[in-house]
């Protein structure tokens, strides 16, 4: 006899739910609570943010998606969706706000800027992308993206948010005591940020010089 | 509207002795400027705005711009004699001077009253490194409170009797004039997959070059 | 001694609110309002201080947004600066493009197909409405009513916006206006469709009339809030909407005259008091005459290139000199002053943002109101960051 207990598949669940039972997992439970009521911060930089706003009225509607409210205060809200260029002046406040955020957050980078410093790469008060100091879930391109595009990279969210599990190793930061969540704070200095990147968060990938181009 | 020479002979009536030159422009704009010493450029600006007739009491536009130190090289020809006592040889001798480049500011103004303009000024300062100060016109346009500022954050050049000089678009901890055609960059670098030109050469400062692996041969069938 | 010698407020690791003692008010608080705050429109900042709800001082700060245009447009070609230039003021895209356009074409003495110039006012007028409208949204924001004017507001923008898709490719970032002319020629199809939205938009207007100008709130909140006067206005260069609101009589589309203005018949709405009501009225009544310069311009649309045929784009290596072109745009003069020395790239190229100068006079503005009216004069503005910080 085997100790295994056999598998319910996804066929007999659905039939069972048409007959009025619903058979589920805690984990299943709890992330599709948490996926389907993402709610972003009011937050928006610069043009992307526009979009952002496009979104969130009444052609494309963010709120059938969950994000039914733009929340003002960082403590009640749970996403971070970062619209637009982070400029070095902008990033001790994006990561203080990032810090005020409880767990369990994400964070989307949305549009070029955000993702690498955009088309305004070589400045001197760009941050080359708000990857360098706050962990990103996901990453939109676009400049600006279109607000399906954001509606799209937010359905990936809550894919990924539905995939985490509630224990183990690969469960999300909330629900690990062996990680510290906080960011540092960059201060102003002389001449750039310092620290101009957190080490904890984004390392230079290695080596990017092509042979054929040494 | 009078012309630029015009208005120069009118403000040179006003204000005998102070140093006021036409600065043409020769692209098919022929915007033409008043290029004024710092001295008498407030009084000059106080005129401009208050007599009738002129009454441009609109400042339009505050400018920096950073003229660099420039290299010329003169060559002048030599005779020099031959101590032998043949024919004195001609010699090709190059002397290389710096001209001191110089900060600028240049002012667009119009008359909302009048419906006229631009009359365009410029201010130059001395040199680049420790004559940086000007006269503010702030006293007499109140616009130009905000774009001096940036003139002073970006460009460096002190306005002497603004009401409140200190930087507006970087953070007051700052110690570089960004847009200064001699300012590096710091070094934060930026990665690309496939990087070229200036974003080669950088990424070749941090980044050596990966070893070739020799890829083994496939033997012929 | 008016203020302490506490940790500056715009240190980063300095607190929001601090206290300060001022020998004339007694105790006072600092505020520091943003750079993320729900109302101020972007990445603003304001320490304003306060005598118990009473605005005493209140200081911008400004370059959250500071993105170096300037500099790289030094260091880039004349026509890779004009997607650039969409990013400035990045709600009207197309008014930004002409008046990068007047200064290029004004430094190189390059003339414009009438065709062009009919299309260039029909985008101008277009870029307006949207923008007008959002403002008009958005200022309903701050006052309190939280969504409903500004989703009506961008349901017409979703509107416009489908056009510049049509014509342009890009919903905001159009890169459409060129040197000598336009980029893609409307087809009649495009034309017909600006047709239809330019006859619907009036109904638009007349609802949201109905629902915001006779509204005993928005009076309240607006009527007497942040009065201006016309000399202090024109001393600081103020332009745009915020200056007829005063009473001057300036609108470069009548003064300068610039493309084929001249030859359409508008009125140039005139506010009587300054302050925020007037503001929002003139906007209002903009949209008005933007509606009647439309029709004249799509009935009157003549035939011909839509680009000067002896345009050259590539190479373009204008002749040393320099040029100041500026335009009529919705939130006021925008300009560009370019210093060219012969080479691809200009010397020195500098934006006049409306945005930025017409904030010298928000401190005069808000003097004695209550942080409350402080959003909503700051609303009626109307600043876009990308603008004032460059």
């Amino acid at each position: 006899m085997s100790d295994a207990a056999p598998a319910i598949t996804q066929e007999e669940r659905d039939d069972l739910r048409r007959n009025g039972i619903l058979l589920t997992s805690l984990e299943e439970l709890y992330n599709w609570g948490r996926s389907h009521s993402v709610w972003p911060l009011n937050f928006g930089l610069a043009c992307c943010a526009i979009e952002m706003i496009a979104a969130s009225m009444a052609r494309y509607d963010i709120a059938r998606f969950g994000s039914e409210v733009f929340r003002p205060s960082p403590r009640q809200a749970d996403l971070l969706i970062v619209s637009g260029t982070v400029t070095k002046k902008m990033a001790p406040q994006v990561v203080r706000l990032w810090n005020q955020m409880p767990e369990p957050k994400y964070c989307i980078a949305m549009g070029a800027c955000a993702i690498s410093g955009g088309p305004f790469k070589q400045g001197y008060n760009v941050l080359k992308g708000i990857d360098r100091f706050i962990p990103v879930d996901i990453y939109i391109p676009g400049c600006p993206p279109r607000p399906e595009a954001l509606l799209y990279g937010l359905v990936q969210l809550q894919a990924k948010i539905s995939g985490q599990p509630i224990s183990g190793p690969d469960a999300p930061r909330h629900l690990r005591t062996d990680i510290e969540c906080d960011c540092p704070v960059p201060e102003f200095g002389a001449h750039d940020l310092e620290p101009p990147q957190n080490p904890a968060v984004w390392q230079p990938p290695a080596a990017v010089v092509r042979p054929d181009k040494a | 509207m009078e012309t630029v020479e015009q208005l120069r002979d009118r403000l040179l009536a006003r204000f005998p002795g102070a140093g006021i030159t036409v600065v043409t422009n020769p692209s098919p704009a022929a915007q033409h400027s008043l290029l004024l010493s710092p001295a008498t450029a407030r009084d000059i600006a106080r005129f401009l705005r208050d007599e009738p007739g002129l009454q441009f009491d609109q400042c339009s536009n505050v400018t920096g711009v950073d003229w660099p130190d420039k290299e010329i090289v003169e060559t002048t020809k030599v005779t020099l004699p031959d101590p032998a006592g043949g024919p004195a040889k001609v010699v090709e001798q190059k002397s290389k001077r710096t001209e001191p480049g110089c900060l600028e500011v240049v002012y667009h103004l119009y008359s909302i009253a009048l419906r006229h303009g631009p009359v365009i000024l410029r201010l130059r300062t001395a040199n680049r490194t420790d004559q940086v100060t000007l006269p503010s016109l702030t006293p007499v346009w109140r616009s130009c409170e905000f774009q001096e500022r940036e003139v002073f954050d970006l460009y460096g050049v002190v306005f002497d009797g603004h009401p409140d000089l200190r930087r507006i678009l970087m953070w007051d901890g700052f110690k570089d004039h960004p847009m200064r055609r001699d300012y590096v960059e710091p070094d934060s670098y930026e990665w690309e997959p496939t990087p070229h030109g200036e974003v080669l050469a950088k990424a070749r400062q941090h980044y050596p070059a990966p070893a070739v692996v020799a890829t083994p041969e496939v033997p012929k069938p | 001694m008016s203020v302490s010698d506490l940790t500056p407020l715009s240190a980063p690791g300095g607190s929001t609110v601090r206290a300060v003692h001022d020998e004339f008010h007694g105790d006072l608080l600092e505020v520091s309002m943003g750079p993320h705050h729900p109302s101020t429109h972007g990445v603003f900042r304001m320490i304003v201080t306060l005598d118990g709800e009473t605005i005493v001082k209140l200081k911008p700060v400004f370059g959250y947004l500071h993105r170096n245009h300037e500099k790289l447009g030094e260091n880039t070609s004349y026509l890779a600066s004009m997607p650039y230039t969409d990013r400035l003021d990045y709600l009207n895209s197309m008014t930004n493009n002409w008046a990068y356009a007047i200064a290029v074409e004004q430094l190189a003495g390059l003339a414009v197909p009438e065709r062009a110039e009919y299309v260039r006012v029909i985008l101008a007028e277009l870029t307006r409405l949207l923008n007008h409208s959002c403002l008009a949204g958005f200022l309903m924001q701050d006052c309190g009513c939280s969504g409903t004017p500004l989703m009506y507001a961008f349901r017409e923008r979703e509107k416009i916006l489908d056009l510049f898709e049509a014509l342009s490719g890009s919903r905001m970032m159009c890169n459409f206006q060129r040197f000598g002319g336009c980029r893609v020629d409307p087809s009649a199809d495009w034309l017909a469709g600006a047709q239809r939205l330019t006859d619907g938009y009036g109904a638009f207007l007349d609802e949201f009339e109905a629902l915001l100008t006779g509204n005993e709130i928005l009076m309240a909140r607006t009527q007497g809030v942040g009065r201006l006067s016309p000399e202090l206005a024109v001393s600081a260069g103020v332009t745009g909407p915020v200056l007829r609101a005063t009473g001057v009589a300036h609108d470069l589309r009548k003064v300068d005259g610039y493309g084929v203005y001249p030859r359409f018949d508008f009125r140039v709405p005139l506010g009587d008091h300054g302050d925020t009501y007037d503001r929002y009225m003139i906007r209002i009544l903009e949209m008005r005459e933007s509606l009647k310069i439309l029709q004249q311009a799509l009935a009157g649309l003549p035939g011909g290139p839509i680009m000067d045929p002896k345009a050259k784009l590539r190479g373009f290596r204008p002749k040393a000199g320099e040029a100041y072109g500026r335009i009529e745009g919705p939130k006021g003069e925008i300009g560009f002053y370019l210093i060219s020395d012969g080479s691809p790239n200009p010397y020195r190229y500098r934006v006049r943002p409306p945005s930025f100068i017409n904030l010298t006079i928000l401190e005069d503005m808000c003097l004695g109101r209550t942080v409350a009216d402080a959003v909503i004069i700051l609303g009626s503005v109307d600043i876009v960051l990308g603008e004032v910080d460059r």
